[in-house]
């Protein structure tokens, strides 16, 4: 890559390490700079550089393959490695661009809802966050999953119930996402606990290859990996342990949710795919019966259940928040096929959701921020009102939908295809019925949006208020984004089948059939 | 000259260029309607052009983008594609003409969302007259049902948004439980879902798999308004009479028909579909329809919903065409695309400068009107003509055909069928006119007024003299039509 040869040398061999080090660390800084400004600026420098670095390592692995990076110098697997390949480049780069964007948006939004004193501290929070996720993405150590896992989610937390001044409702939000989240936690320590029970080991790729040995190894793998699987699905909002989701949605800032609906439950289910494919493999029966039927039947029933709920709710928010919930399903039932078309269906709409999902906050946040409104009913003539903003909700909602042409269709293509392939065709007809009920939830939307007038507020219409340009970039970039993946998948199919192949290698193909 | 990928891109985007210009010029309504023009005489010279090259035996061939390794977004035009995007580019500058006619006669509001999305939805079924395989033409059909999305609940009112929301429910929801399961199913089985003359599947497919994918295709391409997935069409009549005109009886309904015949003739292939027994189920069911959409006008005073209903009649042979199979019957499928689309369109722009002239609406109003509007009563008389199928207008070809065709594949109770609605047609469709000509107006006063002041109208008037003129011509025509299309069957004749 000519690319690669332009760039400092250091950035290239401690990359890996700044992705996590540096937004850590200037998480920390936060706590002592008062003023917003600064704190926003920081942390955009940072985002930006951790953007560099994951493109960086995204094209070496392109080049170069897997990367490895030893922590302190510690020869894995005594010290920590962190591994980038292209299982996990990919879902860096989501993480960091989608952080990069975000942040855009940030600057207005966050005034609009977030006390002026706490700003900066939500500010290191968010860096902090972003570390953890981007932490567990990257490392190559069990135990060290755990830790970001934490890292992460105790500053979501934190980020969530900074919602309060808009909405009451945020305290009481982030306290179940706590419950929640830290019995999912314990859940997943406990099954890393019986991992190293069974292999004597934390560095994942040992732990792979001393599996491999034992033949799956003896009941206690087989408690670990469920224990996993569990703690797994429900940071990942995995039906029906998805409770914490729509409250914590529907009630943090705009920012906090367009940045955990976009990669969140992205980064948790980067690692179920990387637990149960690459850590344990399709070789050993249980993985196997847990993936194929326990995961496929939960992925269904959350894929028709979810939605249904969706068009039920008063709230936009909450609406998109089930539907983010089904969308995990659909993710997860491509990944229960353990077929190579399946995790590449999968895999490619991990990137898409997080585009298109991310788009439809980004709406929604602006739409508060102008009007202050979040109900279904409150939407009536927002066409007239804010007709850029509306637009770009529409192409991210039809996305959603999978209308032909947008990114949520080449999605739903591929996995149906897949599900044809597997002979489920059944899977077809659910998927199919899910996104019709899609269509009724946002069509619902979007009726009032475009069908009805704009509300009268002492007998005078409201007039136009468009969100400002900074909120309107962001939204545009990942609803153009939508389009052009609707026009030409290739890269995104091509990536997610370079990520695919690492899960399922050649040999295996067919084993889990 | 302008090659063939040039030109294929160009279908595209002289349509999408006007819908964006059209857009910008949204203050200066005859700027905007010039560009329309323009956009539609240079669309038509380049499907005459491409016309040239399918008829030398080319067929030109676009390559845009691909969703995977093996799912590829082509355009590839060939002899049915070419006929259709003919049909829907050389009536777009009539119907042009009429709408500019019709909403300015009619003061209707928002004009220029109304053109810009004419033109996406030209630009869509230019697409899927092109399209080079199944995947390609599911996609143009969707962006065909959201871009006239808009145009059917154009008035915005409540019956304009329960219009608009069960056209947009049928179409996406058949669409979507139906059409795509089929594309991915024939995508699977058959490797490809590119269009070769004599169908894609491999020999040895068991009939049950062929019969179910039929099935799916039959309802799932709900534009085709196979009962019972019609009553999106009727609906859609709360549209400005121009969208009736271009989309419903000729855009939007005959993108349906095309991709049956299509699906059935480069899918299929005649002889497996022919041996498919759903094909057989499926033409009854073609044919019932053409009887119950025709008693069902019968009854209709709604000048409009009657040719509503006409119109799923007489889509209806399309579909009978395609399921029977016989080389004959596609070739009549094929002409009855043709020909009731400028039949059809003609009733349409009539009943249109009908309305727009008098402000009537319903059939029981047209006594006498005859006399004060002669033009377009005439043109009506002899649109309605061509549908029943009387010589010498284009519209006895098809009818032909088609039972030439149902007599080939053995199925010549169906006829039955065809003569019972040639029947029904001439008695829900020559009394309007006879009405106009025959009856003595209940008004002489209102009827001496419209004619002073029908001058004021002139183009609504025109427009539908000039398509029943064209229905007519076509008599003539059928012949090197028939030889243009003759490559789309495996044996190249009958």
């Amino acid at each position: 890559m000519d690319i690669l040869s332009l760039l400092p040398p250091w950035l290239l061999t401690h990359g890996v390490a700044l992705l996590v080090v540096l937004p850590l660390l200037a998480g920390a800084a936060m706590a002592v700079i008062p003023r917003e400004r600064i704190a926003w600026t920081i942390t955009f420098m940072v985002m930006l550089i951790c953007m560099l670095c994951a493109l960086t390592l995204a094209l070496q692995v392109i080049d170069q393959g897997r990367l490895s990076y030893k922590m302190g110098g510690w020869e894995p697997p005594y010290g920590i490695e962190y591994v980038v390949d292209a299982l996990s480049a990919p879902v860096l780069l989501l993480i960091s661009a989608m952080a990069v964007i975000c942040l855009f948006y940030a600057s207005p939004s966050v005034k609009a809802e977030v006390e002026p004193k706490k700003r900066a501290a939500f500010y290191g929070a968010f860096l902090i966050c972003a570390a953890g996720l981007l932490g567990m993405v990257v490392t190559g150590d069990a135990f060290n999953v755990f830790v970001f896992l934490e890292v992460s989610s105790i500053s979501t937390y934190v980020l969530v119930a900074m919602g309060h001044s808009r909405d009451r409702r945020a305290l009481r939000a982030a306290y179940d996402y706590l419950i929640l989240g830290s019995i999912g936690a314990t859940f997943f320590v406990i099954g890393i606990g019986f991992l190293y029970m069974e292999t004597g080991t934390l560095n994942m790729a040992d732990m792979s290859n001393i599996l491999d040995g034992l033949d799956g190894g003896s009941r206690v793998a087989q408690v670990g990996f469920a224990f996993i699987v569990i703690g797994l699905g429900l940071k990942l909002a995995m039906f029906p342990l998805h409770m914490w989701l729509p409250g914590a949605y529907a009630h943090a800032p705009s920012f906090v949710t367009i940045f955990l609906a976009s990669t969140a439950t992205k980064a948790a289910l980067y690692l179920l795919l990387r637990f149960a494919f690459t850590i344990f493999d399709l070789s050993f029966d249980y993985v196997v019966t847990i993936l194929s039927q326990f995961v496929l039947v939960l992925a269904v029933v959350g894929m028709v259940f979810a939605s249904i709920q969706a068009i039920f709710q008063t709230d936009v928010r909450r609406v998109l928040a089930f539907s983010s919930i089904a969308q995990v399903g659909y993710i997860l039932l491509g990944l229960s096929f353990l077929t190579l078309s399946g995790l590449t269906a999968s895999y490619v709409h991990l990137i898409n959701h997080a585009f298109i999902k991310g788009g439809l906050f980004l709406a929604v946040g602006a739409m508060w921020y102008r009007f202050g409104i979040t109900r279904v009913a409150d939407f009536r003539g927002l066409s007239k009102t804010m007709p850029w903003t509306m637009s770009a909700f529409t192409i991210s909602g039809l996305s959603l939908i999978g209308v032909p042409l947008t990114a949520g269709f080449v999605s739903k293509l591929q996995l149906a295809t897949a599900a044809w392939e597997r002979g489920y065709g059944w899977a077809v007809g659910v998927i199919l019925f899910s996104s019709i009920l899609a269509l009724v939830y946002i069509g619902r939307i979007l009726r009032v949006a475009y069908f009805e007038t704009p509300p009268q507020i002492n007998g005078v219409e409201v007039l136009k208020n468009e969100a400002p340009l900074i909120m309107l970039i962001p939204m545009w970039i990942l609803a153009i984004l939508s389009i052009v993946i609707g026009i030409n998948a290739g890269w995104v199919v091509d990536a997610a089948g370079r990520a695919a192949e690492l899960l399922i290698p050649t040999q295996m193909i067919g084993r889990g059939l | 000259m302008v090659s063939p990928e040039i030109s294929l891109a160009l279908l595209l985007l002289i349509p999408l260029a006007a819908s964006g210009l059209t857009g910008l010029c949204g203050q200066r309504p005859n700027l905007r309607e010039a560009i329309t023009f323009i956009a539609s005489f240079a669309l038509l010279a380049i499907v005459i052009h491409l016309i040239g090259f399918v008829a030398a035996g080319q067929r030109p061939e676009l390559y845009l983008g691909s969703f995977a390794g093996d799912f590829e977004f082509k355009l590839i035009l060939e002899p049915l594609g070419a006929v259709f995007a003919a049909i829907a580019s050389s009536l777009w500058i009539l119907n042009s003409l009429f709408t500019m006619g019709y909403m300015r006669g009619n003061n209707e509001k928002n004009q220029t969302r109304f053109f810009l999305f004419v033109a996406i939805a030209i630009a869509a079924v230019m697409g899927i007259a092109a399209s080079g395989n199944l995947i390609t033409l599911f996609i143009f059909y969707e962006v065909l049902t959201l871009s006239t999305l808009p145009l059917v609940a154009h008035k915005g009112d409540a019956k304009a948004r329960k219009g608009g929301t069960i056209y947009g429910l049928i179409l996406m929801g058949t669409s979507l439980a139906f059409l795509l399961p089929a594309v991915i199913g024939t995508h699977v089985i058959a490797g490809t879902t590119d269009f070769q003359v004599g169908g894609v599947f491999p020999s040895g497919t068991s009939l049950l798999t062929t019969s179910i994918l039929l099935f799916l295709f039959a309802f799932g391409i709900g534009k085709a308004a196979l009962m019972p997935v019609h009553p999106w069409l009727p609906n859609a009549m709360v549209a400005p009479t121009p969208v009736s005109a271009l989309l419903h009886a000729v855009a939007v309904v005959k993108a349906g028909v095309f991709t049956m015949i299509k699906v059935v003739t480069l899918i299929f292939g005649p002889s497996l579909a022919a041996a498919t027994p759903m094909s057989t189920v499926l033409s009854w069911v073609a044919a019932i329809s053409i009887v119950v959409a025709s008693l069902i006008a019968l009854r209709q005073d709604n000048l409009k919903a009657r040719l509503a209903y006409s119109t799923v009649s007489q889509l209806a042979y399309v579909t009978l065409g395609a399921m029977l199979a016989a080389p004959a019957a596609i070739i009549g499928g094929a002409l009855q695309i043709v020909m009731h689309a400028w039949g059809k369109i003609t009733l349409f722009m009539c009943a249109g400068a009908i309305y727009t002239v008098t402000h009537r609406t319903n059939i029981s109003q047209l006594d006498g009107l005859g006399r004060s509007m002669p033009w377009v009563f005439g043109a009506f008389l002899i649109g309605a003509l061509s549908i029943i199928g009387a010589p010498p207008l284009g519209g006895s070809w098809p009818k032909y055909f088609l039972m030439v065709g149902a007599l080939d594949s053995g199925k010549a109770i169906l006829i039955a069928a065809l003569i019972v609605s040639s029947i029904l047609n001439v008695i829900y469709l020559i009394p309007v006119a006879a009405r106009g000509f025959l009856k003595p107006p209940a008004d002489p006063d209102i009827d001496a007024k419209i004619t002073a002041q029908k001058g004021a109208y002139k183009w609504v008037i025109i427009p539908p003299v000039l398509t029943a003129f064209g229905a007519f011509i076509l008599f003539f025509f059928s012949g090197p039509i028939i030889d243009f299309l003759m490559p789309i069957l495996p044996d190249g004749a009958f």
